[in-house]
């Protein structure tokens, strides 16, 4: 028994409507002919069969949509018994898979030694069916709460459990695979990736992709790919804040542990605090529904002679600059030397890119998903300004703002930005 | 401490009660001069006399609604009804008297009634005469439900039991009267309570739940587990009237799978239950199907092979432990 599956017309298709049925049941049918017109977003076309052989039942009826890949029909041959009579269970539905497992859990019943007196058993034990469903993807209610901690996108893990379930098992190597380093609680001691050799052609050098390099491509591709992005520049005086930092600075040597605060760390505390006022960008999008964040977690990428890794500092809006200073500091080294944990990476939701050590003006970044914005920081320069219609010379930097616009609107971005001017241009308030 | 069977534990604990409150007494059928049916009431007639040691006729329904009477007037009778067989005869009596009178008259009178029985099956008694039923009584608010494994529990939780203010069916498996197990000595007062499980190995990779003789059985399974290195962590549940599902829930945290154990049918019973409870609330630790080893759905065969094979073993126990544990984890 062959079935005919809702095609794929383009890539925004997700479902069809069947909007005639061409065929009937019953109908004989020759691969190649016209059995059904859909309509999908874009347009109205005839699908065809396949194969050869009756139309033996429509399992989607007109008027109705089905989503891509699934079962809209079975052709086969006219005494053959439809998929789900065979098995005596009945068929299960509509989208139901043509080569779709059964697994019964039988009641004990069965068990062969035992006389049973026919009325017992039978009576009680219902027989349970279940089956597994075309592009569903199993997995553990742990597993699956682990990888939304860790913000691994589990549709990509192999499960090694029952049925290719997910376990815990998996999504704790996937994790493992993702860091640099082995996070594993247990055993502490890490074992570097196997140095790749790369391949000289003579023309071209082919260098294998490191896990870390395979991620980067994986995830910003996604993010790119998913999230329209928009972005939105700001220029900010950062000449108080320099006076403020230098203050800190002079104060912080002294302190009985001591640590210099960076511009950065400032600016991770203006970031925090006016996400504290602007909850809107907080946010991730998640299909049917955006997920508020409550605590406010950000994000530091750092780069690494091998990649890129955006170590997160937590609750950043309940701490002190210099306490967000150590952090940073130890997350940083942490992330040089491959001495990361799994808690050091989850959670983030909102991330500062900063290349300014490296004199860039301005940059765009890309989404570290799921999250909906990510700043990018460029040079403090000395730049000349017109202040109170004279050209004076000020520091001043450009940051901007990429943000994912199915989770938020250009006003909401550029009032958040507006905010973060104020907190570093005025940055007394963010020692309050 | 010293090693006695748990049939002697449960003497000792219902001697003590006898002597520490003459409210106690005791009464059911051939308890008295025969010394019962399964020989744990035995010197008790002698020592207390016929007015605290009372045969009575083969009448459950009597004897309990008897017993409920006393309690009603301030005695605090032990009832014992040979097994919970026979309590079918007396359910009225206890589901509809004894379960529901404090909370029918305003929590006015108490009814501190103890009703022991045995359960279960394994020594050839026939499909009438070999089953659990626990989950029956468990059903009911009202009731407290014991069913220990052990010397040390049946001595400490039978105390518990006579002293609670409300009716406690008692369930004695048949096979565990001559098991051993240390106790405290002699004079050494404890109880253990009638609403904790206790960990009767500790483990990470999987938690077992049983009860009654099926600790046992766990217990054995958990053995041969550390031997492939799978470290099975083994719940008593000691009560499943009221179940200590804090204990069981912090366990699955620890280990996220679970296996049940018992030796009851499997259908709508005290597993099930259980099994209902741990989705409900640790739905978020478990990384596996909950596993249901339990007694083949089937009347109690009568022939010896055939009554083996309804009743769950060790290596029952063990398969369904390895459905659920990947062979990684135990490599690790």
């Amino acid at each position: 028994m062959k079935t005919v599956d809702m095609p794929k017309m383009g890539d925004t298709m997700e479902e069809g409507k069947i909007l005639r049925w061409i065929k009937q049941e019953g109908d004989t049918v020759t691969k190649g002919e016209p059995v059904a017109e859909i309509e999908t977003d874009k347009v109205n076309i005839e699908i065809e069969a396949f194969s050869s052989g009756v139309l033996r039942k429509i399992l989607v009826p007109e008027g109705e949509s089905a989503p891509i890949g699934a079962s809209i029909a079975y052709i086969g041959a006219a005494d053959e018994p439809l998929p789900g009579q065979a098995d005596g269970n009945g068929s299960n539905g509509k989208a139901a898979k043509g080569g779709s497992k059964k697994e019964k859990a039988a009641p004990d019943s069965a068990t062969s030694a035992a006389p049973v007196p026919a009325s017992s058993s039978v009576a009680v034990a219902p027989a349970l069916a279940l089956s597994t469903n075309g592009g569903r993807v199993f997995i553990s209610p742990l597993a699956r709460r682990l990888a939304e901690e860790y913000n691994l996108d589990y549709r990509q893990v192999r499960g090694s459990g029952p049925n290719g379930r997910i376990i815990k098992l998996d999504v704790e190597a996937a994790v493992k695979q993702l860091l640099p380093v082995a996070p594993a609680p247990s055993a502490p001691a890490f074992t570097p990736e196997p140095v790749l050799a790369s391949l000289d052609t003579g023309e071209v050098v082919e260098i294998p992709l490191t896990t870390m390099r395979r991620t980067i491509a994986r995830r910003l591709t996604q993010s790119m790919q998913n999230a329209p992005h928009f972005y939105v520049t700001s220029v900010i005086d950062t000449g108080k804040l320099g006076e403020l930092r230098q203050q800190i600075n002079a104060y912080a040597a002294s302190d009985p542990n001591p640590v210099k605060v960076s511009f950065n760390d400032l600016i991770i505390k203006a970031v925090a605090t006016a996400l504290v006022r602007f909850p809107q960008v907080n946010v991730s999008f998640a299909e049917d529904k955006l997920i508020q964040k409550k605590q406010v977690h950000i994000g530091v990428a750092v780069a690494l002679e091998q990649g890129l890794i955006v170590p997160v500092l937590h609750n950043v809006d309940r701490r002190g600059v210099l306490d967000i200073a150590r952090e940073s500091r130890r997350l940083a080294e942490a992330a040089r030397t491959n001495k990361l944990k799994a808690e050091d990476l989850s959670g983030g939701t909102f991330t500062v890119s900063n290349l300014g050590m490296f004199d860039v003006d301005s940059f765009t970044a890309v989404i570290n998903s799921p999250e909906s914005a990510i700043l990018a920081v460029g040079s403090i320069t000395p730049t000349p300004a017109v202040v109170d219609g004279q050209i004076v010379i000020r520091d001043r930097m450009k940051v901007t703002l990429s943000s994912d616009h199915r989770a938020l609107d250009g006003a909401v971005a550029a009032r958040f930005l507006q905010e973060l001017k104020h907190l570093l241009e005025e940055p007394f308030g963010l020692l309050l | 401490m010293r090693t006695v069977t748990y049939r002697d534990a449960l003497r000792e604990a219902i001697r003590e009660e006898m002597q520490r409150d003459e409210r106690v007494f005791i009464m059911g059928e051939d308890i008295a001069g025969y010394g019962g049916t399964y020989s744990v009431t035995k010197g008790l007639f002698e020592e207390f006399g016929e007015k605290r040691v009372r045969d009575t006729p083969l009448a459950e329904e009597i004897i309990t609604g008897a017993g409920i009477g006393a309690a009603l007037n301030g005695l605090r009778p032990i009832v014992e009804i040979m097994t919970i067989n026979f309590s079918l005869l007396a359910t009225d009596q206890i589901i509809n008297s004894a379960a529901k009178m404090r909370y029918m008259f305003g929590g006015q009178p108490a009814v501190p009634i103890v009703f022991r029985m045995t359960v279960g099956g394994g020594a050839q008694r026939g499909a009438q005469h070999s089953q659990m039923l626990e989950s029956f009584y468990a059903h009911i608010p009202g009731l407290k439900v014991a069913i220990p494994s052990t010397p040390y529990d049946v001595k400490g939780m039978l105390k518990s039991a006579v002293r609670d203010p409300n009716p406690v069916l008692f369930f004695e498996h048949e096979l565990l009267y001559n098991i051993k197990g240390e106790i405290p000595d002699e004079g050494v007062e404890y109880t253990v309570p009638l609403d904790r499980g206790e960990i009767k190995r500790e483990g990470r990779h999987v938690t077992i739940i049983s009860f009654s003789r099926m600790v046992h059985v766990a217990l054995q399974a958990a053995e041969d587990l550390a031997k492939e290195g799978i470290e099975a962590e083994v719940i008593d549940l000691r009560s499943v009237r009221p179940i200590d599902i804090d204990l069981i829930l912090d366990s699955v945290k620890k280990t996220n799978r679970v296996v049940i154990a018992e030796e009851g049918w499997k259908y709508y019973g005290t597993g099930q239950g259980l099994a209902a409870l741990i989705y409900e609330h640790g739905f978020d630790y478990l990384d596996a199907p909950i596993q249901h080893v339990a007694g083949a759905d089937v009347p109690m065969p009568y022939s010896k092979p055939l009554e083996r094979a309804a009743i769950p073993k060790k290596d029952d126990v063990i398969k369904a432990v390895k459905t659920i544990v990947p062979a990684a984890l135990a490599r690790g």
